[in-house]
């Protein structure tokens, strides 16, 4: 009974920070339709600027991971800005291209900046884990698990309760019309790709300094986010969370009673078999991409 | 031109930051200079290690610890009169790069010897190379004992075999109190991981141990909450670790978080521990960690005029005293490339692998020579290595 408590909550505290980056990603490529290769770099890039200013600038460890999140919605800003919005009417193939391109360059650059050596960021927070009951659970990551909640919450009202929101999912909707309706186009999308990079740094941010900060931390976690968001239905920010829940308790079950070996492969085991069964994703209605 | 380029190369390379720059002006230069324009001038060296990616704190490690017995073999005239020159190849924490980097070296470079490639996992990805081009090389640390009994005459491994480590554990054995009643394994999901814990699994049973679960991780997994929640449950006392440092760190970490009640011990001598009390902090504490070096006790090296040779050569460099544990496999695999180069005369591949054979040499870990292993007629060359057992108390190194 102890073990499948421990392995509920492990689940719990690994599904928020899952849920974080799906949320980031259905924003763009859920609402945006941006098949996003540089979301793992921005969660790299996250990682690097909370180690840069709580790590090696000394500041303080909240308003540094404010910082990196600021820093990545500027960085996403830049990317769209510049490579984007030249591609503006262009089929999603060239776009897919562009933005390989632009997270294999990247991440390249992390490694010529940061060198391939794992770095460490400094966690103001006890290593005295919590203990309820049987179960214990570190402090950082109650943390991460209170931020990513807090900002699942706020990004759901955003999208679905605000003006903002609206004239965001309108503009991806039908674009033409919500410029007929006083809706900026240029700065919606910006603002959407900000909005969604600055959510990978900030998730990298937070998961830097409970794991370790490597050029190549991006990779799998990409991959992950966009199982996620496919598993959630695109553009769901309910289903994300729940999608990234649900690959959290995939991953800790299948690792802790099938075999440990194989965790990241259950994951995938059960996007495959939601596929079948549903292939618009858990909680989507039925369209097509592209 | 090249020549200036490649002093001022090797001038840099400070700390890993800078490294990555080196790598890149190494390749701009390797691009620039046809290959024979060195081969009057030195004689070349190839080297592949995991500079990225999952593993590169160790592979990088390494590859400064053969640049500190390049700088020491220079700055004693070389080999037969030439100096000699690195070529050192990132790959990538990736068998598929590890057996393109050392193509690369041998075809492009034309190395007539190779040192790498760190994983068990890579080395043996490159080994089918070695005899296709017939060209040796030297394992610095790879500890599969696949590498050695699988019939291929071009491999030479100064490093130990897990059954080898596993052996000199089991003499340690009743150091430890209060004594090791059940154990469990945590390894990770490759030829190094699996293969020490069958070698450690079989020693400790012997010794009349009990044995508790065996759970298993990618090389690149992050959250091991899993596994430990299924390792806190089994009850063991002890647990036995095998991975790189960057894992290491994460399961000190993650144990502490999840309260876990056994004593850790690590091995495969790629923990760096200095590395883990700066990174993992107090969770690094009361952990036991094998090692193949212990430079904080260079008293206690069977050559402590050779340990301290390479330290000085290391601490000049200004490298991290944390990665002297790995860095001395890299040292040490380059003076025993260096010490055949000497003994066959000239730098071919065949007559260097021939005279690694009659290599008789005192390295940083111990003597250094090799035994023959695996099937006859095609064996492979095996290092008896030296292994140590050191515990972190209090954020100190202590040898117990």
């Amino acid at each position: 009974m102890e073990a499948h408590l421990q392995h509920l909550l492990n689940a719990v505290v690994l599904g928020g920070t899952y849920a974080l980056l799906g949320i980031g990603l259905t924003l763009i490529f859920g609402i945006m339709r941006v098949v996003n290769f540089t979301h793992g770099e921005l969660y790299t890039f996250g990682a690097y600027m909370a180690y840069m200013l709580a790590g090696m600038m000394g500041l303080n460890f909240f308003m540094s991971l404010a910082m990196a999140a600021l820093l990545g919605m500027a960085l996403g800003a830049l990317i769209e800005f510049t490579l984007l919005r030249p591609l503006k009417g262009a089929d999603i193939d060239t776009t897919m291209l562009v933005m390989i391109g632009a997270g294999i360059a990247m991440q390249a650059g992390e490694q010529l900046v940061w060198g391939g050596v794992a770095k460490s960021v400094p966690s103001p927070f006890p290593t005295e884990p919590v203990v309820i009951g049987s179960v214990s659970v570190g402090m950082n990551r109650l943390f991460v698990l209170g931020v990513a909640l807090l900002l699942l919450g706020g990004f759901y009202l955003l999208i679905n309760r605000t003006k903002l929101g609206v004239a965001m999912r309108a503009t991806f909707q039908d674009p033409d019309t919500a410029a007929l309706m006083g809706v900026n186009r240029g700065l919606m999308y910006t603002l959407t790709f900000a909005l969604g990079s600055g959510l990978a740094a900030t998730a990298g941010a937070l998961l830097g300094p409970i794991f370790v900060v490597t050029p190549t931390m991006g990779d799998l976690v990409a991959l992950k986010a966009f199982a996620i968001v496919i598993l959630g239905g695109l553009g769901n920010i309910p289903g994300a969370t729940i999608g990234g829940f649900v690959l959290a308790l995939a991953e800790e079950f299948g690792a802790g009673y099938l075999s440990s070996g194989y965790r990241d492969a259950m994951g995938f085991l059960l996007i495959i078999a939601v596929l079948i069964v549903r292939p618009q994703g858990l909680f989507a209605m039925k369209e097509r991409i592209g | 031109m090249t020549a200036d380029l490649t002093v001022q190369i090797k001038k840099r390379g400070l700390d890993d930051m800078r490294t990555m720059k080196t790598t890149a002006l190494l390749l701009s230069a390797a691009l620039l200079a046809p290959g024979v324009a060195f081969a009057q001038e030195t004689i070349k060296i190839g080297v592949t290690q995991p500079l990225t990616g999952a593993v590169a704190a160790s592979g990088n490690y390494v590859a400064n610890g053969a640049r500190v017995a390049e700088e020491v073999v220079n700055a004693n005239g070389g080999v037969l009169g030439k100096k000699i020159q690195l070529i050192i190849e990132d790959n990538k924490s990736n068998p598929k790069e590890a057996v393109a980097s050392a193509e690369k070296l041998i075809v492009r470079d034309k190395v007539p010897v190779l040192m790498g490639a760190w994983s068990s996992t890579f080395t043996l990805a490159v080994m089918p190379k070695l005899v296709e081009y017939g060209v040796p090389m030297v394992v610095e640390t790879s500890s599969s004992t696949k590498i050695t009994t699988s019939g291929n005459p071009w491999v030479f491994r100064i490093a130990p075999t897990s059954a080898m480590e596993a052996k000199s554990f089991a003499e340690k054995l009743d150091h430890f109190q209060p004594a090791i009643q059940k154990a469990d394994f945590l390894a990770v999901n490759n030829d190094f991981g699996r293969g020490s814990a069958d070698e450690f699994r079989k020693m400790l049973q012997a010794k009349g141990v009990k044995i508790g679960v065996t759970e298993t991780m990618a090389p690149e997994a992050t959250d091991l909450s899993a596994q430990l929640s299924s390792i806190k449950q089994s009850g063991g006392d002890t647990l036995f670790v095998t991975t790189g440092v960057e894992q290491i760190t994460l399961i000190l970490k993650q144990a502490a978080e999840l309260r876990l009640p056994h004593r850790i011990i690590t091995n495969g001598g790629s923990s760096s521990p200095d590395q883990l009390i700066a990174q993992a902090g107090a969770a690094a504490d009361g952990g036991y960690f094998t090692l193949f070096f212990a430079p904080w006790f260079p008293e206690k090296a069977v050559h402590p005029t050779v340990a301290k040779t390479f330290v000085d050569g290391w601490n000049k460099k200004g490298y991290d005293f944390a990665g002297l544990t790995e860095g001395y496999r890299g040292y040490d695999g380059i003076m025993t490339i260096v010490e055949a180069i000497k003994k066959a005369g000239k730098a071919e591949p065949q007559a260097i692998r021939d005279a690694l054979w009659t290599v008789k040499l005192d390295g940083v870990n111990g003597d250094i020579a090799f035994k023959k292993d695996g099937p006859e007629g095609k064996e492979s060359g095996q290092n008896e290595a030296n292994v140590y057992v050191v515990q972190v108390k209090d954020g100190k190194v202590t040898m117990p």
